[in-house]
This record gives C-alpha cells, structure tokens and sequence, in this order.
C-alpha cells in the first residue's frame, strides 16, 4: 500500500515542480508578502504630523510642545496663529493631529489652578485617531509628573503603574509576523490542494487513477500529503525569516508549535481537498478556495480581535481552522505557552481536519458528471 | 459585384460596423455573466458577504475587555474605584481574591488584563505621604488592543482622582488635563472607517480579479482564436470586454454605498457624484489592471492567483485601509505609489467621513488617471491580434 | 506548376514559406519551404501525421501567425499588406470550433453576424438559412455546450459562413463527429462550394475525406511532400492493390499477410483484406501468401489511402511494428463470459442515457460499442469501469461490479480514455514509472515491464521527453503501454484513435490483434466505422439502446434487411440501423 501512496506523493511533486511557472508561485510570493506585509502591516505610529496654536507662548507651553517634537512618534510641521487655520489643515489632510494652548495656560499653572490642553485629531481612520490620543496622553502625563515635582504641586493620590507582559513594549509587529506565518501557511497549502482533484478531473486522469487499484484512503493519502510536506517546509522557512529577520522572539516550546502546525495543517488541506473533489473544473477550485479563504482570514483574529466581533460572528469563528492556530502560533512565540495550555486549540483543529478529509475521500468517487 | 464588393468592405471599417461589433461582444460578455455562477458569486455575493463581515463582524474598539479585579483589602476607596471598571462599557470586570489565580487567568487568556490594588493600598492613600500604587498587567500580544485598553485605564484613573479630589474639598489634582476632540468620526467607531474602504476591496475584486479570468479563459478555451479570426479588431475587444465588467463593478460599488449609509449608518458628508465619478477612475484602473494581467498570463489558474496577489492583497493591506501608510518603512510607502487603491482610499474616507475636500479629492483622482491610462494604455500595447 | 493551374484564377497561394517556433533552446521548423496554390472555387484537402503541420499553415494563412519566410497571397492580394482585408473574406473554423458554450446557439450566432458586420435585415433570412442547411432549427435556444459534437460542429461551421465566406478554412471539422453527422457536414460544404463557388481547405485525418476533395496537399514534419488531385497520388500503385479472401478469419488472415515478405499493407475491409504490395512484388510469388488455405486473390484498382501509405513508408522508411505481445494467466471464468451486461439504466434527472441494455463479451473477444455522438457509449463505458453507478440493473465484469468490488479487482484491468489522460508535466519514464508503481509492480518486474513498454512501444527515444509535449501518436503509444502495465485480462479504450493520423491507427490495432490473441478481452468504443471491422463481435448503441448485435457481418446483413438490398459497407449499416431506430 505504501509504495502506491509513495508513487502518488512523487508524482504529485513532480507535477508540482516540474512545471516552473507553478514552482515559483509556490515559493516566491509567500515570502515577499512575507517582508512586505511584515512591514507593512504594523498599527504602530511614527512621524505623525501635527501643528500646534499656541496662544501661551511661555516657558511652559514651549516645553510641552518640545517633549512632542522631540519625540520620533510626532512630527511637527506647522505653527499656526488664528483659528481658522484649523479646519483646513484637518481637512486636507496636512496634520492629523493639532495641539492648542490656551492664553492663560501658563498663568493658570503658575497660581496652582490646573489648566486645559485642547487637542482635535483627525477621525477618520477612528483606529489611527485613538492611537495618537494614547501617545499624546503618555506624552502629557510625564509632562504632568515632571511638573508636579519641580513645582511642588501635591502630588495625586494614587498613580498607575502599567506593565505588558508578553510584548513590553507594545510592537504591533510582535503581534501581526507570527500571524503572517498563520495567513501565509495557509493560502499556500489551500492553492497546492484546492486544484490538485480539480485539475486532474479537468484533464481526466482523476478517473485513470479511479480504474488503478488504488482505495480512496491511499488517493486521500496521496493527495493530502504532498500539500503537508510544502505546507510544514513553507511554515519552517517562514518561522525563520519571522525569528531572524523580524526579530520576533520564539519564547515557548517548538514541540507545541509543530502540534499545531501539523493539525492546522490537517484541517487546511482536509477543506482544500474538500472544495477540491467538489469542483468540476479548476476555475470552481479557485473561486472556492477564494471565498473559503477571504471571510477565514477575516475572522480569525489576524488584525482584529474576536473578541471585539458580535456574539453571533464569534459563533461562526469556530469553525475556522485558522483561528485556533493564531492563538498556537502567538501563544508559543509570545507567551511561552505549553502545551497543556494550547489543548483547547488542537482538538477543534484535529476535528475539522477529520470531517473535512472524509468528506473529500468519500467525493472522490460519488462526485461525477 | 466589385464595387458592390469594395461597399461592404468600406461598410466593415466605418463606425457602424464598429459599433455593431462592440455591441455584440458586450452582449456576449453580459451572457456569460449572466450564466457562470463563479461570476455572479464574486460580483454579488462576495460585496455582501464582505460588508456583513466588515460590517458587523470587523471591529478595534475594544468594548467588554475582561479584566481581573485582585483587591486585597477593601474599603471605600477600593469600592469607588473597582465600581467606576464595573460601570465602565469599556470592561467586564472579574473579581478574584489572589493574585496568582489572576495571572493563570490571564495566561490561560480568560482576562486580557490585570487591576492589582495590594492590601496597603488603602492605608497608603490615607496616609497621603505618597501616591498609593495601582497595578495595572496587561496581556500585550495584541500590542493594540493592549495600547486602546491602557488608554481606558488611564482614563478611568484621571476621573477618579479628580472626584477623590472633589471629595475631599482639595484643588484639581493634575497640572494640565486633556481635552480632545476627534473630528468627523465622534463616536470613533472603526465601521466608519472600514466600511468605505470596503468599496476600494470590492472594485478591486470584481474590477482586477474577475477581469483577470475573462481574456484568459478565452485563450484557454480556444474561442480567441476564433474571435481573431474575424474583422474584430483588437481595441474593439478590449472595450467590448471593459463596458460590461465596468457596468457591473459600479453596480457593486452602488450596491456597496447604499449598504453603508443604509445599513451600517455611515455619514456621506460629500458629494454623491464626486464618489461615483472618482469609483469611476479607480474601476478603469482595476480593469487596466486585471486585463494587463490576463493578456499576459494567458491561463486562468497564473491569472487568478497574479490577480490575488498583485492587486486584492495589496488593496487589503497597502493602501491604507487598515494600517496607516505614512508609518510603514519608506520603501514600503514607496511600493505604496503604485497602488490604486490607496489614492482612492484617501478619497473614500474624506468624501464619506469629511466632505468635498477638493486639495485632497484632485490629486488622488490624478494619480488614479495616471495609473489608469498606464495600465489599460499596457494592455492595449501588450495584446495583438497574432497567436505568436 | 502545370500551366493550366497557373492560368486559373487563384484563390490562395503560397510561395517558399517557412515558420519556425522556439521553445526554450530549441526550435522547432513547423513548415520548411512550403509551396502551393488554390484554385478558385476548389476544395482542397490538407492531410499528414500528427504533428505534420497542418494547423500551423492554416493559421499562417489566416495571418494569426507571421512567417519568417515567403509570400502568401489572398484573392491577389498579399496578405502582409493587408491584415485586416484577411478577416473579411475568410472563414475560420478552429479545431476546438471557437462556440461559446454558455451562449445559446442563436446567441452564438448573433455574436458572429455583429463581429461579421451582417446587416440586421438580411439576418433572419441568413439564419433561417444555415439552421436549414445544419439542421438545427429546433435547438436554437439550447446552450451550445449542451449540444452534441456533431452538433457543435455544424453550429462552428453555420458561424462561419454567416459573412458568406470567399474562402472557408476548416481545421479537422470532422474529429469526434459521428458518421450520420460527418456526412451531413460534407454535403453542406459541398453545396457551398457548387451553390456559393466557395473555395474551401481543410485539414482532416480521414482519408476517405480528403479523396472527395479536388486537391489534397501532403504534409509531413513541415513540408510538402506531394500535392495535387487524388488520383495523381496512386499513379504507381497501379497492379499493386489486392483483395484478398481465405479460409483463416479475417483477422488472422490479416496478420498473416502483415508478416509476410514485400507486403506494406494489409488491412481489414469488410469481409476481405485490403493487401498493398511493395514495388516489384507479388502475392502469387510469396510463398507465405500462396500458403494460406483457400487463398482468393484479386487485383482491384488504387485508392487514395494507398498511396498516402506507400509514400510515407518511402518517407519514414518502413512502418512494419509488430503486435505487442505477453503471455496473460487470464482467469478463466465458467461459461467463458468476461464481461455481462443485464437490464442497466443510467438517468440523469429525468433523462436517460442508458435505457435497458443488455450483453455479454467472452473471453479473448474484441468487443466493438458503436454509436453516434451522445448515444450513451461513454455512460455505459463509465458504468462498466467502475466510475458511475447504474441506476437499474446489474453488470460483472470478471465476475464483480467494479464499483464496489475490492481493489484486487481493479488490477485485472487496464483503462484507456479517449483524451489519453497522463500526466503531461512528467516524462514519459515518470509517467511509466507512476503507473507501474500504482499497479503494485516491483523490482525486477516493474523494471521489465516498463523496458516492455518502451521497446515494444517504442517509446525508448522519447522516453525523457514531457509526455504532454509528444505528438498525438506516441501520446496514445504510452497511454496504452500504461494501461497495459500490469497486463490486464480485460482492457477498456474509450475512443483510442479519436484525432490520430492513418498510420498510427494501424499500428494501434496491430497491438490489439496481438493482445486479443494472447487472450486479453477488449473492449472497444470508436466512431471508426472502418475500425468496427476488426472487432469480433459490435454493438450499435442509439438513444441508449441497442437496436443490433453481433458480428460485423450480422450487423451489416440485419441492416440489408431493413434496407431490402444487400450493404456492404459498415458506415451505410449504421446509418441504416440508426434511421431504423429513430423511426420508432
């Protein structure tokens, strides 16, 4: 039995490899979108441009505008001095943020009364506008503490002290890399297994192999294994670049992670296989691994919590293979996690993966024209 | 029969004999739509299935963050200052006893976060000699919900010692006190944002990757050759292939905008027709661009997935419809220049959120021109009416 | 060029033009020094081995592809010089016709009058026309991937001649097409060209066709080898063609003959052989001929198949593979029947394919399915492979249903379809390899077999090569090695020789002789009619019944019958039968 599921296996690969058009789409887009996205995809802030109306002009005000210039986070870019300078550099997208500083900001400081600091940032990417209010609070806080020590202001009651565990220092890119590694697995073993039934049925060699003596658990076998080996070598190579490219520390056990890997892989190709010996011609393939894939990234908590999503799209989130494994691939290079901690996630990975490869073993023979 | 001859000739270059074929290949490329499923799937069905996700299932306001609540020992203050989490839409507080079982909550992902006020902190307070301490651990993977969850805190702090200062008849307690303003988006909910760009990613699908099939599989299928071997001429099937992929992708971008106001209450602050103009633009260039790539990829399975990652991938996270351009590496931002869909995002925000900006709306809608002209000007010089 | 044809107007001429296509390194000459001209109102034929060149003039012709070399002139004018003049007085119709098969048939139709520029008011007349011509009036309205391959074929050909085409260039218009329906696209072209005065090229590989043709153009590895009327073709062939009859069954008589010394061809006719002898033979005088018991002879004039197969023996320098052999452990099963058939039905929704159709095939037979496009032959096919299930009924093959028997069963049996499915991104060693690996061969036996097939096959000088790259020939040559890996009892060939040139079906039915004498059951579906010959036994499958069974010469006297006159031929007792059963 092996040797048949071995001759499918080399014969899938040298399908696969043979041709060099397939062979480079394989390898060279996972890892450009691997660097590009890895860059780009980060909601951390830098060289946010800002003007300020200062109305004060005092030592104090010069020395708060200071620690926001100074800072790499804010860029200034302009002083203004009447009001109506306001809206058009909102609108016009010139600054996202503009500070004001009241006429009486300093003397008001000075007599111990407390005073205002109007900011106005630009809404409409709400997330960007909510960021740059936490950079511009952390900027006013230490200006606040700086000012209560020199001038003997009393100090407050009570003070936070904020610490992260797990990314002290907030990188966005910590977060969105190791999931790039989730994504990318994904759509690779999702292209290598959605079309592999299909073509074959499209150039009727599916029905060749249906006359051989091969059962349907060694064709399942011989198809779904060469999409797990590219899928493990891809995730391998990926994991790399995101450890020593992007700096990301792997903090936890590769044992946990590899679980993981193999049943999120499991699951990947068990749909990929699935729409596969559903579809008739290729061109059903695709379209089904596009409308599988899209809403799945979507609502796998890759850039935007599940948490945050209706009760009722949570529901829903069950169901995707990739969900659980952003929590395996995030927990082990993030949190350290074991794989005690990481159960939860295998079985529902291991149970999809199940379902979805019998379904495919049993379309293989029932699915006909 | 010569001069008879010649007429007809003369009658197949004139205009009427162009214009007699475009209509049939627009006609054509109507039926197919009509017929293939995968077609009607992605230009109707995958517009709504995206906005429903988006919509309703997208969000980063961060509403309802379980947090741990460790008290050591209560009092008064503890009370007013763990009711002010309680009340708080921003959190789901969890009150635990220990310590330690709160921080396997938060490993074991039952709490995003951690407030700790140690047993001495009510003594401390009273005391006065210095601030009492409020611990504060939170689970920073998600660097930005992490961030959002911080600013909350923060916030909370700021009003409860500014009524614990009330109370006690003293003077406001913090030097200087923010106030902001966040303008056109008040409320900040991320769906005003995120639903307008949705019209960039849906074009571009229906525009780029649904065009990316349609040359190819003609070539697949043999029926191009066909097609070339009659007075068709190439321009003419070229256009014949834009008008009804055009039609239709301003169809889904009607459809779209009419699912954003209606449904998911996002202002339209702008002009109507300087969005369906400016829709317009960044249509021809998606179709410039999935026809360019179709004329050169010649197999649907290349053009698809040529399609997938040179333009909807792109259109997700390049453009600015998620992470903000200007804080990307510059030879990220750089690459960003040719994208499409991040002038026309800049657009889509303005004229939905902000209004008819025209210093922002005119040199987007240019560089859309541009792009354009170029892609569609590459495909029309890439395709000849020749099989080598 | 005689004088006379220079004299007659000219519908297309080409003078000394070459092509050349580059593949990676290597470039491929796909027509060298190509010369000829059509005359005016003519119909010529394109013939030649796969791979010979016969698409690539025909697009050269129509300027789709630009040649390196040479003139071609259109009605008098070059046509480098005039592209475009190309196209409007031209009709094409590609091998993969060029129908869209989501549009119904008149939305195929209205797309090509827009794209002809057909006024509006001459149209409904224009159609009404061609559906006339075509029979095709009562499917306007159906999809045209719903019709069948003949069907579609005349659809192709109706777009085409919307313009009223001056020259009408047809690429295999026939391949895949039933009998009933090849003869009713010829009597179209026909009367185009006596009605209309069109001038008409066509490449095809039934040769029969090409001599009804009043030129034939010879095509072999891109060049001419010889043009002109077809009797011109057998000139010297003159007291070298022979039927022969004897006391030996056709088959048998026919391999005997093969064997023999300065034969170069023999092949079965009806009820006699068909002997072609080697310049400066003759049967009388060899003695394994005058040997054969009962042995008739008589001397019959040359056709035109002859000659294309004397000249490209000279060409290839001999043709004579022998047969496959091996020594098969067929099972045998009691009462000797291989395959039974009984009652089966197969719907689909509420049609049915397959209506009640019943019958058995015995042990070493060559087992014949004959049936117009769409009759039910591929279902029943299916049915007995194993891969649809039968809606009513019962079949075994070997004693089990190949659906639910174990995969045990299945390696007693080889599959051949008719696309010659293998896997044309791997060599043809990758593909031998595969396949044997998959019919559990190993070691010293997979390496024997698999040297088998590529010294009986002859597969051994191509055998690194991308099997989807090989002409048509060697791709059915390795698809049948494949399926004969593991030398099955039964083997299964769905359209083996569908699109493949003369010699290369010889030679494939020389290989099945040889397999059905070492005792291998085979069964067969073919549009051939000459191919129903060489079966044992046939059925004639209509509407998913079949009307007639039995031996080629039963089904040929069943049909004089129905006929009241005796028929001879094989293709008017199949149209007869189908008449017959559609009156019903």
């Amino acid at each position: 039995m092996w040797r048949r599921v071995i001759a499918l296996i080399k014969k899938e690969f040298l399908a696969l490899m043979k041709d060099k058009k397939s062979r480079l789409t394989i390898i060279i887009p996972p890892i450009l979108q691997l660097l590009i996205f890895g860059y780009a995809a980060t909601y951390d802030l830098e060289r946010v441009r800002f003007a300020v109306y200062d109305e004060d002009r005092s030592h104090a005000s010069r020395d708060l505008i200071s620690r926001f210039s100074c800072s790499p986070t804010f860029h200034l870019v302009s002083h203004i001095t009447r009001d109506e300078h306001i809206a058009p550099l909102i609108d016009n997208k010139n600054v996202l943020l503009i500070i004001r500083i009241g006429p009486q900001f300093s003397r008001d400081l000075l007599t111990g009364r407390g005073t205002d600091l109007q900011v106005i940032i630009d809404g409409r990417n709400s997330n960007t506008a909510l960021i740059v209010l936490n950079y511009v609070r952390t900027i006013l806080t230490d200006f606040n503490m700086d000012w209560m020590a020199r001038h003997n202001w009393p100090t407050p009651p009570a003070n936070l002290y904020i610490r992260s565990w797990y990314n002290e220092n907030l990188e966005s890119r910590w977060f969105i890399v190791p999931g790039i590694v989730g994504l990318l697995t994904l759509v690779v073993t999702m292209l290598v297994t959605a079309l592999s039934v299909a073509r074959e049925r499209e150039q009727g060699t599916f029905d060749q192999l249906l006359v051989t003596p091969l059962r349907p658990f060694e064709l399942l076998l011989g198809k779904a294994l060469p999409g797990f080996i590219i899928g493990i070598v891809e995730a391998t190579l990926i994991i790399l670049i995101a450890m020593f490219w992007f700096d990301i520390p792997l903090r936890g056990n590769l044992l946990a992670l590899y679980i993981g890997l193999v049943l999120f892989l499991l699951s990947a190709i068990g749909v990929g296989l699935m729409i596969s010996s559903l579809a008739l011609t290729q061109q059903q393939g695709l379209m089904g691994a596009f409308i599988f894939l899209v809403p799945s990234v979507i609502l796998s908590g890759f850039t935007t919590p599940i948490a945050n999503m209706p009760v009722l799209v949570q529901k829903l989130t069950l169901f995707n293979p990739l969900r659980y494994f952003m929590v395996v691939i995030r927990g082990v290079f993030l949190e350290e996690a074991p794989v005690t901690v990481l159960l939860d996630q295998y079985w529902p990975m291991a149970l999809i993966g199940s379902i979805t490869m019998l379904t495919a073993a049993w379309f293989f023979r029932h699915r006909t024209t | 029969m010569n001069n008879k001859e010649q007429g007809k000739n003369l009658n197949q270059s004139g205009s009427g004999a162009t214009a007699m074929r475009l209509r049939g290949i627009v006609r054509k490329e109507f039926l197919q739509i009509m017929r293939d499923p995968s077609s009607i799937a992605i230009a109707f069905l995958m517009p709504v299935l995206l906005l429903l996700l988006f919509g309703y299932g997208v969000s980063l306001d961060a509403e309802h963050v379980p947090v741990a609540v460790v008290v050591e020992h209560s009092s008064v203050h503890t009370a007013s200052l763990t009711a002010k989490f309680s009340t708080s839409r921003y959190f789901e507080p969890v009150f635990i006893t220990s310590l330690q079982e709160a921080k396997q909550a938060l490993i074991n992902h039952k709490v995003d976060g951690i407030i700790y006020l140690k047993s001495d902190f009510s003594r401390i307070l009273k005391t006065g000699y210095e601030p009492a301490p409020i611990q504060v651990i939170l689970n920073g993977v998600d660097s930005n919900t992490a961030r959002l969850v911080s600013g909350y805190v923060q916030g909370i702090w700021a009003t409860w010692i500014e009524e614990l200062a009330r109370e006690q008849g003293s003077r406001a307690s913090m030097p200087v006190n923010l106030q902001h303003r966040i303008w056109f988006n008040s409320q900040v909910r991320s769906q005003n944002f995120l639903v307008p760009g949705l019209v960039a990613v849906i074009m571009t699908l229906i525009g780029a990757l649904l065009t990316a099939m349609i040359v190819s599989r003609e070539w697949e299928r043999g029926t191009m050759e066909a097609l070339m071997s009659t007075p068709v001429a190439i321009r003419e099937i070229l256009l014949g292939k834009i008008i009804p992929y055009f039609v239709l992708g301003m169809g889904g971008m009607l459809l779209t905008v009419a699912l954003t106001v209606w449904l998911f209450d996002v202002p339209l602050r702008g002009s109507f027709w300087i969005l369906v103009s400016t829709s317009a633009l960044f249509l021809l260039t998606a179709l410039g661009m999935g026809l360019f790539i179709s004329t050169i990829a010649r197999n649907q399975f290349i053009a698809g997935q040529a399609a997938i990652i040179v333009t909807f991938l792109p259109a997700f996270l390049l453009s600015g419809f998620i992470f903000d351009i200007e804080s990307m590496p510059a030879l990220v931002q750089a690459i960003t220049h040719i994208i499409a869909a991040r002038y026309f995002i800049m657009i889509l925000q303005t004229v939905f959120l902000a209004g008819n900006v025209w210093s922002v709306i005119i040199p987007n809608a240019f560089a859309l021109l541009v792009l354009a002209i170029i892609f569609l000007g590459l495909s029309r010089f890439k395709s000849y009416k020749r099989l080598d | 060029m005689n004088e006379t044809a220079a004299f007659q107007k000219s519908a297309l001429s080409f003078n000394a033009v070459c092509k050349t296509f580059v593949e990676g390194k290597r470039t491929i000459p796909a027509l060298v020094n190509v010369t000829f001209n059509i005359r005016l109102g003519s119909i010529s034929s394109l013939v030649g081995p796969d791979g010979a060149g016969k698409t690539t003039l025909i697009r050269v012709a129509l300027g789709l592809l630009r040649p390196e070399q040479g003139d071609i002139t259109l009605f008098d004018t070059p046509i480098a010089s005039a592209p475009s003049y190309v196209q409007t007085v031209t009709g094409y119709m590609p091998q993969r016709f060029g129908l869209y098969e989501d549009l119904t048939v008149s939305e195929n139709l209205d797309l090509y009058a827009d794209l002809q520029g057909v006024a509006s008011d001459e149209r409904p007349e224009r159609y009404h026309e061609l559906m006339k011509m075509t029979n095709l009036q009562n499917f306007t309205s159906r999809l045209a991937g719903r019709l069948s391959g003949g069907m579609k074929q005349k659809l192709g050909l109706a777009c085409t001649l919307l313009s009223s085409p001056k020259l009408l260039l047809l690429d295999e218009p026939t391949v895949g097409v039933d009998p009933v329906s090849r003869r009713e696209l010829w009597s179209i072209v026909s009367r185009l060209v006596e009605e209309k005065h069109t001038t008409v090229l066509l490449s095809t590989a039934y040769l029969d066709e090409a001599e009804r043709c009043d030129n034939i153009i010879l095509l072999n590895e891109g060049r001419i080898l010889d043009q002109g009327p077809p009797d011109s073709f057998t000139r010297g062939l003159q007291h070298r063609i022979f039927e022969i009859t004897s006391d030996l069954n056709k088959r048998r008589l026919q391999q005997e003959l093969q064997s023999a010394e300065g034969v170069l061809d023999a092949v079965i006719q009806g009820d006699l052989v068909r002997l072609v002898m080697r310049e400066g033979y003759e049967p009388k005088k060899v003695k394994k001929i005058y040997d054969i018991h009962g042995i008739q002879i008589d001397s019959v004039s040359p056709r035109f198949e002859d000659g294309y197969i004397a000249m490209l023996d000279a060409e290839k320098g001999g043709l004579d593979a022998q047969g496959v052999e091996f020594d098969t452990a067929v099972k045998e099963t009691k009462d000797g029947i291989v395959i039974a058939v009984d009652h089966i039905k197969r719907r689909f929704g509420d049609f049915y394919a397959v209506k009640d159709v019943s019958f058995q095939v015995f042990r070493g037979e060559v087992f014949g399915l004959l049936g117009a496009n769409g009759a039910g032959k591929t279902t029943t096919f299916r049915m007995l492979c194993g891969m649809l299930p039968v809606s009513e009924g019962s079949l075994s093959v070997s004693g089990v249903d190949l659906r639910t028997a174990a995969a045990e069963a299945r390696a007693r049996v080889g599959y051949m379809s008719q696309k010659f499915s293998l896997y044309g991104s791997l060599s043809v060693m990758q593909n031998l390899r595969f396949f044997s690996s998959v019919y559990d061969l190993t070691g010293r036996r997979r390496e024997e077999r698999i040297q088998w097939a590529l010294d009986q096959l002859e597969l051994a000088p191509v055998k690194d090569a991308s099997s989807g790259e090989l002409p048509l020939g060697y791709k059915q040559r390795l698809a049948l090695s494949c399926a004969l890996m593991h030398e099955p009892d039964i083997l299964f060939l769905d359209e083996p020789t569908s699109g493949v040139d003369p010699l290369a079906r010889r030679e494939f039915w020389k290989h099945i002789n040889a397999l059905s004498n070492s005792g291998v059951t085979v069964l067969v579906t073919t549009h051939f009619l000459e191919e129903a010959e060489y079966c044992d036994r046939l059925a004639i499958m209509v509407d998913g019944e079949i009307p007639a069974i039995g031996t080629p010469l039963e089904i040929r006297t069943q049909a004089g019958t129905i006929a009241r006159e005796p028929i001879v031929s094989m293709e008017e007792a199949f149209v007869t039968l189908i008449r017959e059963q559609s009156k019903n």
